[in-house]
């Protein structure tokens, strides 16, 4: 039987190679476990920049890391890419799975492609940007608290239960690629009680949950959209001034204490 | 002028008790006054004497053990109703309640209808004549307790003469006793009620936990001896909370409350609580009733190696659920899925906050739960990869006993906790109010646990159940808990069916 601790030398022998603080390391086929504490080690080696190459679905990227760096993903990162994440900033050249930032408490995820599932979940700081479109529940229980607001923008359409229970933080969908849209996901924003949803384009009230009211936009609005549309923008080569000139549509919710009244005492 | 008494919306309610004030005894010092935190008690300086108002009582005692004279008594309020066998007091009163609300009843402890107890109904063997017992009094008793997977079999190599353990062991956690404090939040409860709990458990060498409320800045210095939950909410959760901790749990479930998620009122956000969890001041924390995350064993695995990988494997995970029906077979998929500890909530489990209805008739009991969870990861021959924690409802040494001896490696105790620093089990955490300091965020309430004399306290209670621990264990001719675990041949019932001794795995009295 061959311990952990031989099969991260050998395979970090194979695997990686350094070029002063940065460091490229072939993913292929490596066991998540196995990638994410190479990763860890070479950032305690004092590497700041690390470009994985062809990975193929491995989980937790980002996840637990010693400090933070900078980390660029060629292929699909799998499950939970920078869950917990604290201050690293990952961008990824292709699409991602489920649980992108999940519970994510600082720094940066740029995603070249689309995102699954329950991307954002509880994140409570930090910026996630989809160029593409993102699955179900994605946003629940984002939370801000003073300064420290988490933001995600998404490019392309987000499904049904789109930023339930949001406690704070803000979540815009442009849905690009169309003219005028009318979003097709359901349970928008049920339970929320802080925060702030922007859509560009329509939604039924029929597909909002009773806890949020749709608004109008107003200066501090404007202000910012202006800065995550623009930064969303120059990741994705877009021209923030021809999105940022379409309609949007504010989601809020109506009370901080939504479910104040449901007892008896 | 006589006291200028304003009528409450009109309501049908009657009090639940009866406060009376003897005034031979009473010597008119006002400390009933002051410490009343649900008023309903007043002073009128033109009669001279202390004026209940007893619709507003909880029964908490707080006036009746701080008279200094014994003046004040409080009992049930009498016949408030015509007799009645199938509709009792309580049911009028909630229906009226309801009625002029439109809420849900919201309750707080654990589950006070009188369910059968199996505790009380299964007895321990002890030694007689033929296989002599021991002296815990000469002894040495071991109480010592590991959390966290075992492997399946351990390899030893013999070097110059000695054995090394060639396999790599899973993180382990001692524990000097096998009686841990369940989670209770700050917010849930007080600051100093938290500190209490977590500077004990650091003395006993046992472990405390931080509930979903995350961890104070002040806390931190305890975080060996902590349990970091990860719940639904994720309130506070950050890598350097999990780092923290000496093991890091999944809440899924709570015997108070199976299936609900929680929402702490904006009123006990107050500026502390709210940089714990980060969330603003005076915002309600919601905690939907699932984990969005997690719709299914699958997701559960994944939550757990996240949080594996988040910590680097050094910890133990944990899975904490409440006992419902199917609860061996989720147990079985819960140690499947990674994690190395699994805590089974029964339906006696307390809480700071929960609807009535879900309380008392959500969930199955803590005996029956850890015996057929013990039986099922046995027959699954898994038993060895996760520890396996009871809670919910142990009152006493002799419930810890019992519940090892049915499978458990170790126990949660919350509401014993609290009450041996004041609690009086009026079951009214979720109003903020209590009057004994423990579940408010009122910083004039808060003041009276005084931190280091229910420090004293808890750790009184522990030494003490320990002393009795070992005195059965010596009973019994064993000299560590690890050797009664699951070891039911040492339990009887009494007065049980078949179907119940089947599934508790113990035989009757007598056989």
């Amino acid at each position: 039987m061959i311990d952990f601790e031989t099969v991260i030398e050998e395979t970090a022998a194979a695997i990686v190679s350094r070029e002063g603080e940065s460091v490229t390391i072939d993913a292929f086929n490596v066991p998540y476990r196995v990638l994410n504490e190479v990763v860890r080690r070479e950032i305690e080696k004092g590497a700041r920049h690390i470009v994985l190459k062809n990975v193929n679905g491995q989980r937790y990227i980002g996840t637990g890391l010693p400090a933070p760096a900078r980390i660029e993903i060629y292929g699909t990162p799998g499950e939970d890419l920078g869950a917990f994440m604290a201050g690293s900033e990952i961008t990824v050249y292709g699409n991602a799975q489920n649980a992108v930032g999940n519970t994510m408490d600082s720094g940066r995820i740029v995603v070249h492609g689309h995102a699954g599932d329950v991307c954002g979940y509880a994140m409570r700081g930090g910026e996630i940007f989809i160029k593409g479109n993102v699955g179900y529940r994605v946003g629940i229980h984002m939370k801000s608290y003073q300064d420290k607001v988490p933001v995600m923008v998404i490019g392309g359409e987000a499904h049904d239960f789109l930023g339930e229970y949001m406690a704070g933080g803000i979540l815009i969908v442009l849905a690009l690629g169309e003219e005028r849209v009318d979003f097709r996901a359901h349970h928008v924003g049920t339970g929320m009680h802080g925060g702030a949803i922007y859509l560009r384009g329509g939604i039924g009230k029929d597909q909002l949950g009773k806890e949020v009211a749709i608004v109008p936009i107003e200066e501090e609005d404007i202000k910012t959209l202006e800065r995550y549309v623009g930064a969303f923008a120059n990741y994705f080569g877009y021209d923030a001034r021809e999105i940022l000139a379409s309609e949007f549509i504010k989601l809020k919710p109506v009370s901080h204490r939504p479910y104040g009244r449901l007892y008896a005492g | 002028m006589s006291e200028k008494i304003t009528a409450p919306k009109k309501t049908l309610l009657p009090g639940d008790y009866k406060v009376t004030i003897d005034n031979d005894l009473c010597i008119r010092c006002k400390v009933c006054v002051k410490q009343c935190s649900f008023g309903a008690l007043s002073f009128s300086e033109e009669q001279d004497r202390v004026r209940p108002n007893s619709k507003k009582c909880v029964a908490c005692q707080r006036c009746v053990t701080l008279c200094p004279t014994g003046a004040i008594n409080v009992i049930e309020n009498p016949l408030t109703q015509a007799p009645n066998a199938y509709w009792r007091e309580k049911d009028l009163r909630n229906i009226w309640k309801q009625a002029e609300t439109g809420g849900m009843i919201l309750t707080s402890c654990g589950n006070d209808a009188p369910l059968p107890q199996y505790f009380d109904r299964i007895v321990l063997d002890a030694c007689q004549v033929t296989n002599p017992s021991i002296d815990p009094l000469r002894e040495p008793m071991e109480l010592r307790t590991y959390i966290g997977s075992k492997p399946d079999a351990v390899r030893v190599e013999i070097r110059d003469g000695k054995p090394v353990l060639k396999t790599t062991m899973p993180p382990q956690v001692k524990l000097e006793v096998p009686i841990m404090f369940a989670p209770m939040s700050f917010g849930a409860i007080s600051y100093n009620t938290q500190l209490a709990l977590a500077r004990a458990a650091t003395e006993m060498g046992t472990l405390w936990n931080t509930g979903e409320g995350g961890l104070h800045r002040d806390f931190y210095q305890y975080g060996k001896n902590a349990i970091v939950q990860v719940a639904s909410g994720r309130f506070g959760v950050h890598q350097e909370y999990l780092e923290a901790a000496a093991v890091v749990e999944i809440k899924i479930g709570q015997g108070a409350k199976p299936g609900i998620g929680g929402h702490l009122p904006g009123e006990k956000v107050n500026e502390e609580v709210s940089r714990t969890r980060m969330i603003p001041v005076g915002s309600d924390a919601i905690s939907p009733a699932p984990h969005h995350d997690i719709y299914s064993i699958e997701d559960l695995s994944e939550l757990i190696y996240a949080l594996k990988e988040a910590t680097r494997y050094m910890k133990p995970v944990s899975v904490k659920i409440a006992a419902v029906h199917n609860v061996a077979a989720i147990a079985s998929g819960i140690a499947r899925a990674g994690a190395d500890m699994i805590v089974i909530d029964g339906i006696r489990g307390g809480t700071g906050a929960t609807p009535l209805i879900v309380r008392n008739n959500t969930g199955i009991p803590i005996e029956l739960a850890i015996a057929a969870v013990d039986d099922r990861l046995r027959q699954e021959g898994i038993r060895n990869r996760v520890t396996l924690v009871a809670a919910g409802g142990i009152r006493s040494s002799a419930d810890v006993v019992k519940a090892i001896t049915l499978g458990a490696d170790a126990v949660y105790i919350a509401t014993a906790a609290l009450i041996a620093v004041g609690c009086h089990l009026c079951q009214q955490c979720h109003t903020g109010r209590c009057a004994w300091g423990i579940t408010t965020q009122d910083p004039m309430l808060v003041r009276r646990l005084n931190p280091d004399i229910a420090t004293e306290r808890l750790v009184n209670l522990l030494k003490g159940w320990s002393h009795e621990i070992k005195e059965v264990l010596g009973s019994m001719g064993v000299n560590a808990i690890e050797s009664l675990r699951g070891s039911r041949l040492r339990l009887r019932g009494v007065g049980l069916s078949e179907k119940e001794l089947a599934i508790l795995g113990v035989k009757h009295a007598g056989e």
